[in-house]
């Protein structure tokens, strides 16, 4: 059964339809790659998943859960919440809390979900078990030696890698990226692949937005191809790069070689 | 005549009221500020509306023509001395009560567009990042947002909180005895030293604020925002 599925899914931004109908589906345990030139809607179709954005037509379904239907009704601000850890969203930013080290950026979402605990000594043992689960995330993210570090004291790529474990902490059945390595430097964009590919190698279900194509081939089953607000290519990563279908992914595909 | 330490003693005695002023006004004002920023930054038009013309009006009009309007016009309009006569006994200082009121009200708007400020000035990407991790809104703004606000705006807030100390020396218009006005009462009698003496009061007071928010800003640099 898919865990991710995107029916027909429109969304404008005035007179601009930035999002033509796109629909895909995903398996559990895939990595799917989104490409395209920029302003083909990539991040609009990102962001409608992850309710940054409200589509205006089409339906979004996550794992028998209805994120987004256009013709249902439509979700509450508590609902919309209590989906939301579902889905895990690493920024091309970071938007890392500068206030926070480490440790505390990537347990605070989880401490203030685990908060309506009244009892105080078991909400004592819920954190420091929240505390214990997020270590041995950045452990394997090779952040062990920077819990208490500040993100401004952290390179990008570190920045990057913590972004990833916050979001991996709220343990989300799908894990979207947006452009991961767009504001990195290239020598770093490789400590974010490895991280992609040991989640990977862990049937993480991730979907990643990127201009890397490098990237895409190594790490991805899927890759979508959108151009101009629709899907016009799309399949297993190997075929599509090789043997491209349309001319407008060969000539896609043409500007990074 | 009087001694210097008499002088200093009835000094002390006004220079008591320029800092109730001062805290009360800080107090009421940054929390009344707060709630003002977040009116003009609704997006309910009609609220941000109504919030900015008030926010213009205040700003646009003297500090001493309203604490004048406040104490008397309650009187003139109603036929009745004053806001605070049926007050509970301790706020019945009228003329203190219709001063501290007029200073809330004028420096909570100026401090609501400090506060707007800083919050507009803090990039989506963090109330974005506070969503797709499942906080409310709330949660975002006071664990999140808040203290990144609080760092951005201690260096026009502490303008602003110094020129408070010093603006509190208007309220001697409605005849509130604050150190200046103790300081005039000696001058009537001939002596003329203390009304500068009180200058060192004012430079006292602001050199514990520069301080202080020296202080804060050094605590906060722990981080970039």
């Amino acid at each position: 059964m898919a865990i991710l599925e995107v029916i027909d899914l429109h969304k404008s931004f005035g007179k601009t339809e930035v999002l033509k109908g796109i629909s895909f589906s995903m398996e559990p345990g895939q990595v799917l790659s989104i490409i395209g030139s920029s302003g083909s809607g990539k991040t609009t179709l990102l962001r409608c998943i992850n309710f940054l954005e409200t589509a205006d037509r089409g339906k979004i379904l996550l794992d028998g859960d209805v994120l987004f239907d256009a013709d249902g009704e439509k979700l509450t601000a508590a609902e919309r919440r209590a989906l939301q850890p579902k889905i895990g969203l690493v920024f091309q930013q970071f938007n890392l809390f500068p206030q926070y080290n480490v440790l505390d950026n990537v347990t605070l979402a989880v401490k203030l979900r685990a908060k309506k605990e009244k009892n105080a000594a078991s909400r004592k043992a819920m954190n420091a078990e929240i505390e214990e689960k997020a270590i041995a995330l950045l452990n394997k993210m090779g952040l062990g030696d920077k819990l208490k570090n500040y993100p401004c004291e952290l390179s990008g790529g570190q920045q990057q890698r913590v972004s990833i474990a916050r979001a991996m902490a709220l343990e989300p059945k799908i894990l979207f990226f947006d452009e991961p390595t767009s504001a990195l430097d290239p020598e770093l964009t490789g400590e974010i692949l490895k991280v992609i590919r040991a989640l990977a190698a862990e049937h993480m279900t991730m979907v990643i937005v990127t201009h890397e194509m490098n990237f895409a081939k190594e790490v991805s089953d899927h890759i979508v191809f959108m151009d101009k607000g629709v899907i016009a290519e799309a399949g297993p990563a190997a075929e599509l790069f090789d043997n491209p279908q349309t001319e407008r992914l060969r000539s896609f595909l043409s500007n990074y070689n | 005549m009087y001694s210097f330490s008499e002088v200093n003693l009835k000094l002390l005695d006004g220079f008591k009221v320029t800092l109730d002023l001062f805290a009360l006004t800080l107090i009421f004002g940054l929390i009344l500020g707060l709630i003002i920023s977040f009116g003009s930054m609704s997006r309910f038009k009609p609220l941000s509306f109504v919030t900015k013309v008030f926010i213009w009006i205040i700003r646009g009009t003297p500090l001493m023509l309203q604490i004048l309007v406040v104490f008397y016009a309650p009187g003139l309009v109603f036929g009745k001395p004053n806001l605070f006569s049926n007050a509970p006994i301790m706020l019945r200082d009228e003329r203190f009560m219709a001063a501290l009121f007029t200073f809330v009200i004028n420096y909570s708007c100026y401090f609501s567009e400090i506060f707007r400020g800083g919050i507009q000035s803090i990039p989506v990407g963090q109330h974005e990042a506070g969503q797709v991790l499942g906080l409310s809104k709330t949660q975002t703004f006071f664990r999140v947002i808040l203290l990144q606000v609080v760092k951005r705006i201690v260096p026009p807030m502490s303008n602003e909180i110094i020129t408070l100390i010093k603006d509190t020396s208007l309220v001697r218009v409605i005849m509130v005895v604050e150190i200046i006005k103790v300081a005039e009462k000696f001058t009537a009698k001939g002596m003329i030293w203390p009304l500068f003496y009180t200058g060192l009061f004012y430079l006292v007071a602001c050199g514990i604020m520069t301080l202080l928010f020296g202080l804060i800003e050094k605590k906060l640099s722990y981080f970039k925002a």
